[in-house]
């Protein structure tokens, strides 16, 4: 990957530094790889995010999951066991969700920009419906956020974007064993006194590849085969086993 | 080495998952248990959805069942009526509970009643089989020491005698309503289902005691029918609930074929009383700890992920 990224990289100063024509763009961004490949032996992935900006300037990248709706529950001691006893909804929370900055995101905006942006996990918009008379949805919000960090689907902090000569970024986007699929959207931002100057949304395709994938699809396509299969499989492996160790 | 697990969508150790196939079968060949109800909570410990773990414990046990009942049937000690009568209840409690699952499931309460099912039955059998063996231990020895044999009766005649549909099963030497392994097999179902076992730690006690099936025969007709009804909870699982991991299940029985065939080298070499009585201690462990985790404070009372609209 990185004899790739130094091919990109000078590849980008080749064409910023061609002609007036393209050093208009006061943005240019893009990623090392705009798949992330589940294969069977996926541990997590790094993908790079890299680019040059044209002028002054603060760099901020959002990476955004799909939004999937989900039913948080929250335990509650009764007649001495811990059962669920109450629930929300959460329609519009992204599956992941990661912030990089070249400087502390105060800094770099106002909290008005950020959060129309939804920039950080405080500004992140979230849209929680609690059927619960002893939560209300800011406790069910921080325990999402907590929650989703723990299994490194949101970022802890504001990772850092390294800036070389004050034209080029880098940033490294870490995906763990297990980011969710969908289509993500990455979002650079360039801004500069407090207001956003320019911005740039790539797609980056996070998606189950090989053997995997064809099961999970004839698993969820084929339900019925797959469960005949399934069967079919066990049997066959409890009988070669009984047969084998007859013998030995 | 990690692999990635398709329908748990999630990566885990291969040696790990060997491992516990390995450790997990090499108990339930030492004790002649399936091993189901160790199985599927460790399968939780680690972080596999509970769901998943159910679904792919059922057809795990498929493997294994049809393992084991192949030495019992060559031996002639599988009572095929018997057997179908009780596959016949099995199938509509596996069907039942299954959708019961999804049911449960989707009012978030699925992971309570799965732990509670647990602790119950793990509990009762535990203990009963505990007391049984230490009883028979202390028998032996005053049996050695010249003591008097009690000879306990075949079975005693009650209620349960004078049901309809009567049959005869020959070879488990019995004449009784075909209502009552029905009966058995669509409870045992309807918990095999839940709980992502094949509830042979439940059926071969209510063989025994319920139905006075002699003991020969027992374990074999047991593992038959235990074949056909995860064989059904597989497949329901399978096609409403897309909860059954082919990777998951091929791992675990991979190992758990060759732990199952050096426990049974070790099992032939214990006494029936201790086996009885360490696998009971071990039954309650599991129970214990189940029991410890409802109770204790959970570090964390919050989750997502539970039931969601997908």
């Amino acid at each position: 990957m990185r004899p790739r990224l130094a091919r990109l990289l000078l590849a980008l100063i080749a064409v910023l530094s061609a002609g007036p024509a393209r050093a208009a763009e006061p943005l240019v961004a893009d990623l090392s790889s705009h798949l992330v490949a589940i294969t069977t032996g996926f541990v997590g992935t790094d993908v790079l995010l890299f680019g040059a900006i044209d002028g002054d300037g603060d760099v901020v990248v959002v990476v955004r999951g799909p939004q999937r709706p989900d039913t948080m529950r929250r335990k509650a001691r009764a007649g001495g066991i811990w059962i669920n006893s109450g629930s929300a909804q959460v329609d519009n929370a992204p599956a992941f969700y990661r912030v990089a900055a070249t400087r502390p995101l105060d800094q770099v905006a106002s909290a008005t920009t950020l959060e129309r942006h939804q920039i950080g996990l405080e500004h992140l918009t979230l849209d929680i419906r609690a059927k619960d008379a002893e939560a209300d949805p800011a406790e069910y919000r921080k325990a999402l956020l907590r929650l989703k960090q723990r299994q490194g689907l949101y970022g802890d902090k504001v990772q850092d974007i390294g800036m070389l000569s004050q034209r080029l970024f880098r940033t490294d986007v870490h995906f763990p064993a297990n980011v969710p699929v969908g289509t993500y959207m990455v979002e650079v931002y360039l801004i500069a006194g407090g207001l956003v100057i320019s911005a740039q949304t790539t797609p980056l395709v996070v998606s189950k590849v090989g053997l995997g994938a064809d099961l999970y699809d004839f698993a969820h396509q084929q339900a019925a085969a797959y469960g005949i299969i399934a069967i079919a499989l066990a049997a066959a492996a409890g009988w070669l086993a009984a047969v084998a160790f007859k013998k030995a | 080495m990690q692999i990635y697990l398709p329908i748990a969508e999630m990566s885990v150790n291969v040696f790990l998952i060997l491992g516990l196939g390995g450790g997990v079968g090499f108990m339930s060949g030492l004790f002649g248990v399936g091993g189901g109800f160790l199985m599927t909570p460790l399968l939780i410990f680690l972080g596999i959805p509970p769901a998943v773990a159910v679904g792919t414990e059922a057809n795990q046990i498929v493997a294994s069942s049809v393992s084991g009942v192949l030495a019992h049937w060559r031996r002639g000690n599988v009572d095929i009526k018997m057997g179908l009568m009780l596959t016949s209840g099995g199938f509509v409690g596996s069907t039942l509970g299954v959708f019961l699952f999804r049911w449960l499931r989707g009012l978030g309460q699925i992971d309570l009643v799965i732990s509670l099912c647990y602790i119950v039955f793990l509990g009762v059998v535990g203990s009963l089989m505990l007391v049984e063996s230490i009883q028979a231990l202390r028998t032996s020895r005053k049996q050695a020491a010249g003591g008097p044999v009690v000879k306990r009766k075949l079975h005693q005649h009650t209620w349960i005698h004078g049901l309809p549909f009567k049959m005869r099963f020959r070879r488990s030497k019995l004449y009784i309503s075909a209502l009552l392994p029905m009966g058995i097999g669509l409870l045992v179902g309807i918990l095999a289902a839940i709980m992502g076992v094949g509830g042979g730690f439940i059926m071969v006690p209510a063989m025994i005691y319920l139905l006075g099936m002699p003991t020969a025969v027992v374990v074999g007709t047991s593992l038959f029918q235990i074949i056909f009804v995860t064989a059904n909870a597989t497949f329901l699982q399978s096609t409403m609930n897309h909860t059954v991991d082919v990777v998951l299940a091929l791992l675990l029985l991979l190992g758990g074929v060759i732990g199952a065939q050096i426990g049974a080298r070790f099992g032939a070499r214990l006494k029936g009383e201790q086996l009885r009585s360490l696998l009971a201690i071990m039954v309650l462990i599991v129970c214990a700890k189940l029991l410890f985790d409802m109770v204790s404070v959970p570090a964390e009372l919050f989750a997502a992920g539970t039931g969601g609209k997908h």
